[in-house]
């Protein structure tokens, strides 16, 4: 099925109680809470593994002068040190995976420079550390602030080549120069760590037969057939000769949508040892040998008339990769869409520096785009002397402004209203006017989108002589809950509970599929898996001797009129197979998809200290059908709390003697803990999106995060009145803040 | 890690005399930070000697109205003891303040002692640190200190303490009991029992090769308010940005005694007597800050835990004197 057209009734439409939608439990969750659910390093497919550690650099810049390996080769337990000097040969760098162990130039602290391959864990770890590596040291180019004048810009990503790093539309600089109420603020937002719970992690073997090399890795990756192609490249295999096995995923946050360097060594290893090779990332590897959200400078403009209505708007960002990369944050991409306005541009800038590789973090774009953008509509609803609200509603299109598209649905103003209402905005006082005790208390509101993406995906489905359907899909399971909604469509399509729809993912041996990222998974796999379903159904329907149009499927019978057919006798003993496959088209060239939402935050500053503490937050979203209400509940709060911790803590502090960065552990790399988050709530409003895909389903993985953090930074705002545009806002520059007051109340 | 051997005494004598006869030996109990150190052979012990089974996990009330905490008490349970919460509920405070649930429950008191700094460049053996390599320089001077010391430092090393316990145990005047090979009982009082950095930053208590912790003995309770204010990033789970212990008794409202203990600052729990005298005299937070704050000296990004100590100890005399 190709979306060239709005679906029109599906049987997804008839039960409105059925299967899809109702707050399912994961069933993979006993797997996991019991510890059967094997993730990449724990599976048992491939035999007497031996095991790798990776020797990083720890220069950013300059050249290996020379390699110690001898004490790590006689080691005990030692099979293998590779290094620039014995790697196999490799091919092209391809999309963001790069050949390993390339000759002696280092580009970035923690660039692989040897991988150990030991009997054991202990030994391979220790023998790593025994590698010595002499470098000739060059200075390293690592803050993007100093290096703003090389910056350039750069050409469209590889994985959408058809969005530009600029538009514009009218004549901005008249516009703004002749608005009443300007604003002109810059942001900036540190880099980030995806900080998934589960390291990366691969068990690879190379094999070698008659018809040639290739090789299978157990290894966690959000989009395994994605990932074919560029591992193919370096590897220098066909495509198809990499086979990704990646059932279960402890997470990934983006940071696991292309391999990274620890596949492809253990691969090779793999090959020049002879046996299958196993390598996780430590968590200060995870830091830099993986890669992170870039850091970036934004500078945002807006001109306004006097009743809010915005004339114009300038939204530009500047962020910075690895040497050799072309990764930009598009934090930009989403001003294009989201508020009226005749005049507006959109930039971004790019600047290569000696950092590891910056690339795709939870959102990616719109997450920081609208930390910025957010806080600049709060400030000029403040210099309006408007309700934040109120000014969004005073800028709502009624057609994608740049586009000029209409959109396919949108509840932007819905959200904000029926969140106010829930969350009690009313009770918002003017700023640094409500106390707590101690607690200077402030509430912030922010708009969320976040474009909603078809990617292409098919699915297979058989059902057997035992009324059990199988569904197969090189699909993820990031631990959102893809088995789940999965097993929901599928039961609901055939008429079968949850317990006889068996779901079987992340395995580039099945069907191609879109996998996990682009908040696109739901919406792209659940589609191909409708598609395999409804062709299931026309041959079943007609196997029972059906018009399949009066067929209903329930119960694990197919009916019409006042005849009903067990469905396992359909399938008997060979059973009946379908295939499914969905493509996006025209539809997404004729509509703008986005999904919106509307975030509440509720923050106490210590008046004392500059401690900032949320109380409490609430979402209001609208995302197309709701697949399940609990696991897409726990996408919403998930990325809220996300955005919580962008507000507040999450910063990889750059040290620019050594461009890395310091503190690369989860003690001093802080992510929100518990105690961070005492309350916080998301609800939908009912949404179905006919041109989205037959679903009528919209993304909900990353709306969550999308001005989660603008909410909360314009709560700590209207606490105290004191603007910070510095992400995250730490208790020093609160602090600052309020010695400032201090200091002018004085005098 | 390494490879080591490991060693599981059956008396604490025996683990004193291991520890003195074997070359590079380290004792294990918690192992919260031992097992991280040793990860990263930032420690490299040839020998653990594994402390857990001596019988010093006892909480005792002493003669003279105190308590004696043996060294295998968790923290967990320190935190918990009815004693501990009704007499000394400033020890109680500091210990939940600290580390997550998982942590308490492993760590010990002796081993939240000898816990180590949090400096990053401590942590990474690619960056010179004169407390990991002596001699190699100071990765934090010069370098991000937003965590590092603002008084006692040197120019060989501006780390911290990170611990919270051990801020509470400076304010209780707690002393450390240690035996050493030949069963020699001494008794280090608190304030005496960590150092500055100094030209030796690698030295970092007044503990000698062959002693073994036995306990931590607490003297009478002191009357008055218990409050441990810690100033932290996030609400659970961090290292504290500055943290006061404190225990004031107020007559009308007014300050009549004060103990004052003061966490993130430097190399060792602070204390400055000459605070708690001014802090009585004049009642005023900000004549004790400027006692405490003598000498203060920022490094660039830890420049706010200057202001930030003045106001934290303003609001914890305001708590004080309320209640």
């Amino acid at each position: 099925m190709e979306m060239n057209q709005p679906i029109g009734h599906t049987p997804l439409d008839d039960r409105p109680d059925g299967l899809v939608g109702k707050p399912l439990d994961r069933v993979d969750g006993p797997l996991k809470v019991t510890g059967r659910a094997p993730y990449a390093y724990e599976s048992r497919a491939l035999k007497d593994p031996a095991y790798g550690a990776i020797v990083t650099a720890t220069i950013a810049a300059g050249t290996i002068s020379a390699i110690d390996a001898d004490a790590a080769r006689r080691a005990p337990g030692t099979i293998l040190v590779m290094t620039h000097e014995n790697v196999p040969e490799q091919g092209e760098k391809k999309e963001q995976v790069w050949p390993q162990l390339q000759g002696r130039e280092i580009t970035f602290y923690g660039q692989p420079v040897a991988f150990v391959v030991a009997e054991t864990f202990e030994q391979a770890r220790a023998a790593a550390m025994l590698v010595k590596v002499r470098y000739d040291r060059a200075k390293p180019k690592g803050l993007l602030r100093d290096s703003l004048a090389e910056a350039y810009e750069p050409k469209p990503m590889v994985t959408s080549p058809g969005v530009k790093p600029d538009s514009s539309l009218g004549d901005f600089d008249g516009a703004f120069a002749q608005a009443p109420v300007k604003i002109d603020v810059e942001y900036t937002t540190p880099s980030q760590i995806h900080a998934q719970m589960e390291p990366h992690a691969t068990i690879a073997e190379w094999q070698t037969g008659p018809d040639g090399d290739a090789v299978v890795l157990y290894s966690a990756n959000q989009m395994p057939n994605r990932g074919q192609p560029p591992l193919g490249s370096v590897l220098k295999l066909p495509p198809e000769r990499v086979r990704i096995v990646t059932p279960y995923i402890g997470g990934g946050f983006g940071s696991k949508l292309q391999a990274v360097p620890e596949a492809t060594l253990a691969a090779l290893a793999s090959k020049m040892v002879k046996r299958p090779v196993k390598v996780a990332l430590t968590r200060q590897q995870e830091f830099h040998v993986a890669t992170h959200r870039t850091d970036t400078i934004q500078r945002v403009r807006l001109g306004a008339d006097q009743d809010g209505k915005l004339t114009a708007i300038s939204h530009e960002s500047w962020s910075d990769t690895a040497i050799g990369d072309g990764f930009y944050e598009s934090s930009a991409n989403v001003t294009r869409s989201l508020y009226a306005a005749p005049n507006r541009i959109t930039r971004h800038r790019l600047v290569n520096l000696n950092m590891p590789i910056a690339s795709s973090m939870r959102a990616p774009g719109e997450a920081v785009g609208q930390l910025a953008f957010e806080c600049a509509m709060d400030e000029l609803a403040e210099r309006l002397n408007l309700d934040p609200i109120e000014l969004r509603i005073r800028n709502e299109p009624t057609e994608d402004p740049e586009k000029r598209i209409p959109y396919s649905t949108r509840r932007l103003v819905d959200c904000l209203k029926a969140g106010a209402e829930r969350f009690g905005w009313d009770r918002r006082a003017k700023p640094g006017t409500t106390r707590d005790g101690q607690w200077l208390v402030g509430m912030g509101v922010s708009a969320a989108s976040r474009q909603n993406p078809l990617k292409p995906s098919s699915a297979s489905v058989r059902l057997g002589s035992d009324g059990v359907l199988v569904v197969r899909m090189a699909m993820t399971d990031l631990g959102t809950g893809t088995y789940t909604i999965l097993t929901q469509i599928g039961g609901e399509m055939i008429g079968l509970p949850p317990e006889k729809v068996r779901v079987e993912l992340g395995d580039t041996n099945f069907p191609k599929a879109s996998g996990s990222g682009g908040s696109f998974g739901a919406g792209s796999a659940g589609s191909a898996l409708y598609v395999a379903c409804d062709n299931l159904r026309d041959t079943l329907a007609t196997k029972a001797g059906f018009n399949s149009a009066d067929a209903t499927f329930a119960n694990g019978t197919v009916s019409a009129g006042n005849r009903s057919v067990a469905l396992k006798d359909l399938a008997g003993s060979e059973g009946i197979e379908a295939m499914g496959e969905i493509k996006p088209g025209e539809l997404e060239k004729k509509f703008a998809q986005y999904s919106y939402g509307a975030h509440f935050a509720e923050v106490g500053v210590d008046a004392d200290t500059g401690e900032v503490r949320l109380r409490r937050m609430l979402g209001c979203f609208t995302g197309g059908r709701i697949l399940n209400a609990k696991t897409a509940r726990s996408q919403a709060i998930g990325g809220m709390i996300f955005g919580v911790g962008a507000a507040l803590m999450e910063d990889a502090v750059i040290d620019p003697r050594h461009s890395y960065f310091v503190n690369h552990d989860l003690a001093e790399y802080h992510v929100v803990a518990h105690a961070d988050v005492p309350s916080v709530d998301a609800f939908f409003l009912p949404e179905l999106d006919d041109k989205a895909n037959p679903l009528k389903s919209k993304g909900l993985g990353e709306l969550g995060i999308c001005g989660a953090g603008a909410s909360v930074a314009n709560a700590i705002y209207n606490a105290t009145g004191i603007r910070i545009r510095d992400y995250p806002m730490t208790l020093d520059k609160v602090l600052k803040g309020l010695e400032q007051g201090d200091t002018q109340r004085r005098t | 890690m390494k490879a080591f051997t490991y060693e599981r005494p059956a008396t604490v004598q025996d683990a004193a005399k291991l520890v003195a006869e074997r070359p590079n030996a380290s004792f294990i109990a918690g192992g919260t930070n031992l097992l991280d150190l040793m990860k990263l052979q930032i420690e490299t012990p040839a020998t653990l000697i594994d402390v857990n089974r001596l019988p010093l996990a006892q909480v005792e009330d002493t003669k003279d109205g105190g308590l004696r905490i043996g060294a295998l008490v968790r923290n967990s349970d320190l935190a918990a003891h009815p004693r501990v919460r009704k007499d000394y509920a400033v020890l109680s405070r500091a210990l939940l303040a600290g580390a997550s649930g998982q942590l308490r429950n492993k760590a010990t008191t002796a081993g939240n002692l000898l816990q180590r700094t949090r400096c990053y460049y401590f942590y990474d053996t690619a960056m010179p640190c004169n407390k990991r390599e002596p001699g190699s320089g100071c990765s934090a001077i010069g370098g991000y200190n937003r965590i590092m010391a603002v008084l006692g430092t040197s120019d060989q090393c501006i780390a911290t303490n990170p611990s919270d316990m051990n801020v509470a145990m400076r304010v209780l005047d707690a002393t450390v009991e240690t035996m050493d090979a030949q069963g020699q009982i001494r008794a280090i009082p608190m304030g005496e029992f960590h150092r500055l950095p100094g030209d030796t930053p690698q030295v970092e208590t007044d503990l000698r090769k062959g002693e073994i912790i036995t306990a931590v003995t607490l003297p009478k309770p002191v009357p008055g308010t218990h409050i441990y204010r810690k100033v932290r990033d996030r609400a659970s789970y961090a290292f504290a940005t500055v943290s006061i212990a404190a225990v004031i008794a107020t007559e009308g409202g007014r300050v009549g005694a004060a103990r004052l203990a003061f966490g993130g600052l430097a190399h060792k729990p602070w204390r400055v007597a000459a605070a708690e005298e001014a802090l009585v005299r004049t009642g005023s937070a900000d004549t004790a800050a400027d006692a405490v704050l003598k000498g203060a000296r920022g490094y660039g990004a830890n420049d706010f835990k200057i202001p930030l100590t003045r106001r934290t100890l303003r609001a914890v005399v305001a708590q004080a004197t309320r209640a």
